[in-house]
């Protein structure tokens, strides 16, 4: 039973970890403006959100199935204050940052129409830190960090957000700026 | 009473979520802004709505992106001509 915990957390981790590089690059593309080949504007912003729940659900499973694992020896303290762990502080601790960081997030994210658009995007510019303290995490947490596939996974997530980081902060970003700058077609 | 479409400039990007999902009633500008088809003035700011695109109206409220936009409803305007004294 141990045994079974401990594999299903680190897999619910991992694809936690591959639905939030998901609901990141999509998050960016809703914030383009632009449709995505058949996929119009307001799907893209269905699926970033739906992506990034299901993320946080698999959070859940991860942190819940390691909470009842022996060998993880995490404590319910652990989930809310990072790093007080006894195996990993650390690292373990970053993904208690990141635990506490989706959740802001995603709280804000579902109540956007009674608590603004200021205070929800001042909230939401924090995924940009939910990425980054995740796969420190991950990297440094990991007993899988050894094996092929799972640094694939983490140089694919890092080179697609990287370069979608550099796509945000282009001058072209905006599916309008063309027109914005002066240029009508 | 008429259901109307209001957009707050003030807080409208642009973003084009509005007029995929009201493309009857909704037209987009050059610079990505809606522009109500066939209208002029206030009704440019207070789209009328009609009963078959309240579903989407609804949708796009709530899913714009920057929460510019709301429903309201007043009474329409055959009603108002109705009222004595007006
Ligand atoms: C219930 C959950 C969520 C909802 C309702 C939501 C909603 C939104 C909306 C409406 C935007 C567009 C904001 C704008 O155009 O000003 C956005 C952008 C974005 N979202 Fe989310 N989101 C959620 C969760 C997340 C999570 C968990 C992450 C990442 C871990 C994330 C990452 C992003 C990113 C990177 C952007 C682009 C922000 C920018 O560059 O301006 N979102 N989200
Ligand atoms: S969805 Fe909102 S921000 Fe986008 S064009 Fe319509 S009103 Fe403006």
């Amino acid at each position: 039973m141990d045994e079974a915990m401990w594999a299903f957390g680190r897999v619910s981790g991992f694809v936690s970890l591959a639905l939030f590089t998901g609901s990141v690059l999509l998050g960016i593309l809703n914030r383009s403006g632009r449709p995505l080949m058949v996929l119009p504007r307001f799907s893209i912003s269905i699926l970033h959100r739906n992506i990034a729940l299901l993320a946080t659900v698999f959070l859940g499973l991860h942190v819940g199935s390691l909470l009842l694992d022996s060998f993880a020896k995490l404590n319910p303290v652990d989930i809310v204050v990072p790093f007080l762990g006894s195996f990993q502080p650390f690292w373990q601790g970053l993904g208690t940052v990141a635990l506490d960081l989706v959740l802001a997030v995603v709280v804000t994210g579902l109540l956007r129409h009674r608590i603004g658009q200021r205070s929800f995007k001042a909230v939401h510019w924090l995924s940009y830190g939910v990425w980054p303290v995740a796969m420190a995490h991950a990297l440094g947490n990991g007993t899988d960090v050894s094996s092929g596939w799972f640094l694939l996974l983490a140089a694919v997530s890092a080179v697609a957000v990287a370069a979608a980081l550099l796509w945000r902060l282009s001058p072209s970003f905006l599916e309008t700026s063309h027109a914005r700058q002066g240029n009508l077609p | 009473m008429k259901t109307y479409l209001h957009i707050d400039w003030t807080s409208c990007d642009g973003r084009g979520l509005c007029t995929e999902l009201l493309p009857g009633v909704l037209d987009r500008d050059d610079w990505g802004y809606p522009v109500a088809r066939g209208k002029a003035g206030w009704e440019r700011t207070d789209v009328p709505v009609r009963d078959a695109d309240r579903e989407a109206a609804q949708e796009a409220v709530f899913l714009c992106p920057k929460l510019a936009l709301s429903l309201f409803e007043r009474p329409g305007p055959e009603q108002e001509k109705r009222t004595p004294g007006r």
